[in-house]
């Protein structure tokens, strides 16, 4: 057990290893682990940002949902009211209408009778002559039974 | 077995492989006994060098097919120890160097690797190059002193070279003799303590990897040569789970000191 040269050959060795690993096998080790590093802690803030985008998203959903039911309920109650509005319309017009209608019937009603009254008129007094004329044949002046019957007729108005 | 055996198996274990030029020629052995300084343990070096390149050979492969998606299983248990290694220097540094944590992953899954062929039965890789004709061989680089004085003395210069970097050439040698005591007077007492701080460094890395390492493998080596064949199981397999801690324990001790060490050397005092 003594001290020789094989000091030096292994404290040469010692410089040539240790530079190589320094050189060559450190450098591509160390830069995956340092990359993987990076990309799992680049992964965990994006699970992170996920997590609260997620959070913030329903509640924005959530808000929308509302807001949606809020108009939803506004225009129902709207419709409502339009449908009253419209029926109340409906209702105004067809009375109206049928005011119209029948104001439109009792006028020809009216007129009918009138032109049926004249009518009349005009054939009783036709018929009042033709039968003063049977009952009278000959000996009736023409003249004075007609005024007569004149007469008659302007009473019946 | 006799007392003589016994111990001559002991020190067939401890003794490494070694390789020098004696005479001109490459010797090996017995023949390298008087060669002195040059001696290369060519059993720890070649342990040593092929667990760095096996750890170095698979970690790149890994790294050349790394995906920052969804990583494989293999690619997820290398980049534990990357992130291990990263963590450890990230803890101890207020601003850190890109050159730190790599020297941390290297020491502790290298010395971790050296430190685990301590877990092969001690008989079966020697036996094997006995075979094969080495008549020593020492599969656990970790406890040969050379290897952990080569990489203590690496982090040393690392120390040395840091503390200039960051202070400046005065400022470490303010920190070498302006320290604990703050007056002219004391710097040469002060240079005294604080080289010894300095050089201490170096010195229980080595001896601390060296020491648990080294004598974790004697009573590996003491239960297969005291216990009878059949009951070796009972005390090594024990020992070994144990060890299994020791040797995970020791590889980090080396990465955690060192960071320690190089994270001091960038303090300003």
């Amino acid at each position: 057990m003594n001290i020789n040269a094989t000091m030096f050959g292994q404290l040469i060795s010692f410089a040539i290893f240790v530079w190589f690993c320094y050189r060559f096998v450190w450098p591509p080790l160390i830069d995956a682990i340092e990359a993987r590093q990076k990309k799992i802690a680049d992964g965990l803030a994006d699970a992170q940002r996920a997590v609260k985008d997620l959070k913030l998203a329903k509640e924005k959903a959530t808000d929308h949902l509302k807001d949606a039911k809020a108009e939803a309920n506004k225009i129902v109650d709207q419709a409502n009211k339009r449908k009253a509005q419209i029926i109340d319309e409906a209702k105004e017009q067809a009375n109206r209408e049928r005011e119209k209608i029948i104001a439109q019937g009792k006028t020809e009603v009216e007129a009918e009778r009138n032109r049926v009254q004249e009518e009349l008129r005009a054939q009783l007094a036709e018929l009042a002559v033709s039968g003063a004329e049977k009952i009278l044949e000959r000996s009736v002046d023409k003249d004075v039974s007609q005024s007569i019957v004149d007469k008659l007729v302007a009473e019946l108005k | 077995m006799a007392a003589d055996s016994v111990s001559g198996y002991i020190q067939h274990h401890l003794t490494n492989a070694s390789m020098c030029m004696a005479d001109g020629h490459i010797a090996f052995n017995h023949h390298c006994e008087n060669a002195g300084f040059w001696t290369w343990h060519i059993d720890s070096l070649l342990f040593s060098v092929g667990l760095g390149a096996l750890f170095l050979g698979i970690f790149y492969y890994v790294g050349q097919r790394a995906t920052e998606g969804v990583p494989g299983k293999f690619q997820c248990f290398v980049e534990m120890l990357i992130e291990f290694a990263d963590n450890a220097v990230r803890d101890a540094f207020h601003r850190s160097d890109r050159f730190i944590a790599p020297l941390g992953l290297t020491i502790f899954v290298w010395v971790f690797l050296m430190n685990l062929m301590d877990l092969v039965p001690v008989d079966w890789l020697p036996q094997l190059f006995h075979l094969m004709g080495a008549e020593y061989f020492k599969i656990v680089p970790t406890t040969d002193l050379n290897i952990t004085f080569g990489m203590s003395l690496g982090v040393f210069i690392l120390i040395v070279f840091y503390s200039i970097k960051v202070k400046g050439a005065k400022g470490f040698a303010k920190e070498l003799t302006l320290n604990p005591f703050n007056h002219w007077a004391f710097i040469p007492f002060n240079f005294l303590l604080e080289s010894v701080t300095l050089l201490a460094k170096p010195f229980s890395l080595a001896l601390r990897l060296f020491g648990n390492l080294y004598a974790g493998e004697l009573i590996f080596i003491l239960i297969a040569a005291l216990v009878p064949m059949w009951f070796q199981w009972t005390l090594s397999v024990p020992w070994a789970i144990f060890h299994i801690l020791v040797i995970v324990l020791q590889a980090f001790i080396f990465m955690m000191l060192t960071i320690v060490y190089l994270a001091l050397a960038h303090e300003d005092h």
